[in-house]
């Protein structure tokens, strides 16, 4: 066996398949080790990738040339746009994935990239020369040499899975945890803290009334997560939605010092934006139902997931509760929900790279970071990828930046804000969300992976052609029109005499793709995705200069530098919680300075004068 | 370990226009108007309608649109070799209140410019290499002071009507925030909902019009500065002597020759415990004497910013009679009674103390009172821009009502200190079930 690295990267769930295969396409020779291979790409909770603020980080990392958006096309069994009637910038593209088709196609994906090689074992130790990585000793005795590795451990540091009262150590069902490595992690001083998630029980779908309930079909179009995909190759199936009630509720309550969550047996923070079924019925007493959507796992699998009922209620409240509600009288529970809890690092400890800061080498990925999805695990196992290997390589880092995509959103508030709850992308937090859209994510983010080396042959041509269409529609857009014109052809837009191109008519909303079809028929030569992307660009053109302003200043406060040796409690006029804060994060540059809650104005004058000073 | 996120060469940061007054507080015999950034020159061809040579003094002629706003001494510095190592401007003006405050209201007003933030110019001026170590750290210690005097003030504030007053704004933004983005991003859950949060025009009409109604009411300034009471009338009514009356010294110069007062001549004091700042115009009429016509046309100009005015010409002649007070001077020399409000003497004291009631009768309905709530004009500024901003949020497209919401929000933060996502976030969960 081969044993010398560049990187290694340690686990493999989202963010380790991302994180090795960024790095394989950067030219680093990498292992992904991990305790078995037959669980490398497995969906470990929800058969379903995307959603809202998710769908975008999809497309990012497909934009990066990543693996989860084809693999999401070739197992997507139901296809979702959330939000279709509300602006471009906040549809979320939704797939639900067979989960075999799926991890068939992160293996195949995985397999077909050089360079990059799967190692089965359990990750004991990191191997270190003080405190750079050296690489990593396995628990059966083995030892791999690397410049730097990868943790994108999900729920299986220290992880601790709880069934009712009972609980017993694992990172999954049936899988052991990794509890020697958050041990060292530990004594190597990294502030480590708990968090906690969970998963709703299974159903047996041949036990389902279907026939009794509201079907929701997928959505028809020909859309698909990646670009690259043509078509959906997979036969598409419906799901279903029930409700809880009163009864439920009601048997729920009865049993609540029966739940690990309210008898204090779990201590970490578990997401306030996906509340295990009891936490629903506990803060929100007052509703009488809530939304429970029945999702197929599969083709030729009849495990159902009841996406709105994560639990760890013992199997006997389970089963009545589940058994409460309309459709799944005589419904057989397959494998019980339960809940997680795990070990998580405080990502301030990172640099927007996601290596940790004293720590030479070592990189973290995923749930480790406080995080929660799939979604978010993908994007951060290409950032700490991408990172790694430029950085074996002695290249520059690749950098995500707020303005440009929701992967620099994410790693932004992770490195500077910390997490206090596991941490989910929403558009909300994206400030400049109009132009993160995720219809527009390979324009923002290829010609960034395309210079880094990111993006692969097939990749790089398909960008090239796309662009020269674009470029050819932007001139058809140019030509300009009156008003009077367009109200000739039906289009109701007010109008001054000035004549405008279409490009800019294309700001009021009465015009859409149909009416420049009308004004300039040869615009049904284009790809119809093609055109909608120019009318929604055309569309937000106003708002999105107006922030252009407020980009400019994070980006000039960006390149303020403040050198990593600055000691901000010498600094007069800063309060004891700015200096806590502070050297918690340790900012890169002012820009970053100035998104740590709290911080003045003056503070950050101060903090550039000192600074300063330091350097001359 | 890391990486320099800096490329070496370091592209040319994009940076604002800001501009100060970076002399004393007016009045003054001569204020120093400074601006600096890429949009200097034009700024300064905006107001004076020339580009000077540059470190050359000249004089100009200082406009907004058609009205004159001052005749000015202005000077350029090209950068890098200014102050700030931008390109810089200087407007030297004649020091009234009422000019400061025109020509400052005047540069707000142009594209690309805003008001700079405390030490700004310093700060860019040693970013830019201009000054020295010894110069940066005065400024630390004095932004030192700054945060210290800041936090007493803060201190002071807290439990404030005013800080109760925009809390509860913010408060009510982020609500109206927190419903639409449950409806953004939650809106496949089927707890929430697809649709705009109910009663959501109302409520956001609601808040505006409370922004609105404080925009309207006094300010702070006035209470610290005094109410400004502008003596107009046409020459030789005998302004000067009213003014000389009430302040009991001789603030203004006074003779029989129509057009002795060429300059405004302000007198700040207390009449009945309220603070006033009485302001002597020039007469006004029609004059070939370009120093004194200078004088008319600042007496203008302080009309249109006074409080109050004491008119002491025709009634029929006078300006907008709902800040005007009609006095009838000189009442006791012979001549037939006209309409007025009130009659004085500044001769013989006559109607001087009625006077000074009705001054401080007006007054008591302009000054904020103990329980009302000022603004700064720092305050003042943001809530208008919240406002502004608000006022877009009832787009048809959600995610622009979203956009102008936080843009409203982060207008506030300006009075408030920065609310992050995070407290947004925090009332969405905790107003919505939300979570699959």
């Amino acid at each position: 066996m081969k044993k010398r690295f560049d990187i290694l990267v340690v686990g493999g769930g989202h963010a380790g398949c991302e994180a090795a295969a960024a790095a394989a396409r950067m030219g680093a020779s990498v292992a992904l080790v991990s305790f078995t291979r037959e669980h490398v790409g497995a969906m470990s909770c929800n058969p379903a990738m995307g959603g809202l603020g998710k769908g975008h980080l999809i497309r990012e990392v497909d934009a990066c040339d990543g693996l989860v958006a084809r693999a999401a096309d070739e197992a997507g069994i139901h296809y979702r746009m959330l939000n279709a009637s509300k602006g471009a910038a906040v549809r979320g593209p939704r797939v639900q994935a067979d989960r075999r088709l799926y991890k068939a196609s992160i293996h195949r994906q995985l397999d077909s990239q050089s360079n990059l090689e799967i190692v089965e074992g359990e990750a004991a130790a990191l191997r270190l020369d003080g405190r750079r990585i050296t690489g990593l000793a396995l628990a059966d005795g083995r030892a791999l040499d690397a410049k730097a590795v990868i943790l994108a451990t999900g729920t299986f540091l220290g992880g601790k899975l709880h069934f009712g009262r009972t609980s017993s150590a694992g990172g999954r069902i049936g899988e052991k945890a990794a509890t020697i490595l958050a041990r060292q992690l530990r004594a190597l001083g990294l502030p480590v803290a708990r968090l906690k998630t969970g998963t709703p029980p299974r159903l047996d779908g041949r036990t389902i009334d279907w026939a009794a309930l509201e079907r929701q079909e997928s959505d028809d179009g020909d859309w698909t997560m990646s670009p690259m995909t043509k078509g959906r190759p997979a036969p598409q199936l419906f799901c279903a939605i029930t409700r809880t009630n009163r009864r439920s509720h009601d048997i729920i309550r009865a049993n609540l010092e029966r739940s690990p969550l309210f008898a204090g047996d779990i201590s970490g923070v578990g997401p306030r934006y996906c509340p295990s079924i009891e936490d629903k019925v506990h803060r929100f007493g007052d509703r009488d139902g809530h939304q429970v959507f029945l999702e197929p796992e599969g083709l030729d699998d009849f495990a159902v997931y009841p996406n709105g009922i994560s639990t760890s209620l013992p199997e006997d409240v389970q089963s009545a509760m589940v058994r409460s509600m309309a459709g799944l009288e005589r419904v057989r529970i397959l494998q019980p929900g339960y809940a997680v809890e795990y070990d998580h690092v405080d990502p301030r400890i990172l640099e927007p790279t996601l290596a940790v800061r004293d720590l030479e080498g070592l990189y973290l990925a995923g749930q480790i970071n406080g995080t929660t999805g799939y979604e978010e695990a993908a994007a951060q196992g290409l950032v700490a990828g991408a990172n790694a290997a430029a950085w074996a390589a002695g290249r520059e880092p690749i950098l995500f930046e707020r303005d440009e995509s929701y992967i620099g959103v994410m790693v932004d508030d992770l490195t500077l804000q910390g997490v206090t709850e596991p941490y989910r992308m929403l558009t909300a937090r994206a400030e400049f969300r109009l132009r993160l859209r995720a219809d527009n994510a390979e324009a923002r983010l290829t010609p960034k992976a395309i210079q880094a080396g990111l993006a692969g042959l097939e990749r790089r041509s398909r960008f090239d052609a796309w662009q020269v269409r674009r470029e050819s529609l932007e001139r058809s857009l140019a030509r300009e029109w009156s008003g009077a014109e367009l109200h000739s052809a039906g289009i109701a837009v007010g109008h001054d005499g000035r004549r405008r191109p279409l490009s800019e008519w294309l700001r009021y909303p009465e015009l859409d793709s149909s009416g420049l079809l009308k004004m300039e028929p040869s615009l049904a030569d284009f790809p119809r995705a093609l055109l909608d992307k120019a009318v929604e660009d055309h569309r937000y053109a106003p708002y999105v200069q107006r922030q252009d302003a407020e980009v400019a200043r994070l980006r000039s406060d960006s390149n303020v530098r403040i050198p990593t040796t600055i000691d901000y409690a010498v600094i007069a006029g800063l309060s004891l919680e700015m200096v806590e804060r502070l050297n918690a994060a340790r900012p890169a540059t002012l820009g970053a300075a100035q998104r740590i809650r709290g911080l003045t104005p003056a503070a950050l004058a101060a903090i550039l004068i000192h600074s300063r000073r330091k350097a001359a | 370990m890391g990486f320099d996120r800096l490329s070496p060469n370091g592209r040319k940061a994009m940076t604002d226009t800001i501009f100060a007054l970076s002399s004393g507080s007016p009045p003054a015999a001569v204020a120093i108007v400074r601006i600096s950034g890429p949009g200097a020159d034009s700024a300064l061809r905006a107001l004076a309608g020339k580009l000077p040579e540059p470190r050359v003094a000249t004089l100009a002629d200082l406009r907004r649109r058609e009205e004159r706003l001052d005749r000015a001494l202005v000077l350029r510095f090209p950068g890098p070799h200014s102050a700030t190592g931008e390109d810089v401007a200087e407007l030297h003006l004649h020091g009234g209140r009422a000019v400061v405050a025109g020509v400052l209201e005047a540069l707000a007003g142009l594209d690309g410019l805003r008001p700079a933030q405390p030490g700004e110019f310093t700060r860019r001026a040693f970013e830019n290499g201009r000054i020295d170590l010894a110069e940066a750290e005065g400024l630390a210690d004095l932004l030192a002071a700054e945060t210290q005097a800041q936090h007493r003030a803060a201190l002071a504030m807290a439990g404030g009507a005013l800080s109760r007053k925009v809390a509860a704004w913010r408060q009510r933004l982020l609500a109206l925030a927190a419903a639409l983005e449950a409806a953004i991003d939650f809106s496949d859950e089927g707890e929430v909902g697809e649709a705009w949060p109910p009663g959501w025009a109302d409520d956001v009409g609601a808040l505006a019009l409370e922004m609105t109604g404080m925009l309207a009411g006094p300010s702070a300034e006035r209470l610290r500065d005094g109410l400004r009471v502008v003596i107009a009338g046409p020459p030789n009514v005998g302004k000067s002597s009213l003014i000389n009356a009430l302040v009991g010294r001789e603030a203004a110069i006074t003779s029989s020759t129509p057009g002795t007062t060429r300059d405004l001549i302000e007198a700040p004091m207390a009449l009945a415990g309220l603070p006033f700042v009485l302001i002597d115009t020039a007469g006004l009429r029609e004059s070939n004497d370009e120093v004194e016509a200078i004088g008319v046309e600042r007496g203008r100009a302080s009309l249109a910013s006074a409080d109050l005015v004491l008119w002491l010409g025709e009634p029929t002649e006078a300006p907008e009679r709902a800040r005007t007070i009609l006095v009838q001077s000189k009442c006791d020399l012979p001549g037939p009674a006209r309409e007025a409000d009130v009659r004085v003497s500044a001769a013989t004291g006559q109607g001087l103390q009625d006077l000074v009631a009705v001054l401080a009768a007006r007054a008591a309905t302009l000054l904020p009172g103990e329980s009302d709530v000022a603004l700064n004009a720092r305050q003042r500024e943001a809530v208008a821009g919240a406002l502004d901003n608000l006022n877009e949020a009832c787009a048809i497209d959600m995610v622009i009502a979203a956009e102008a919401l936080r843009r409203a929000r982060v207008e506030l933060d300006r009075v408030t200190g920065r609310a992050g996502v995070e407290e947004m976030l925090e009332m969405l969960f905790g107003r919505f079930c939300i979570g699959k």
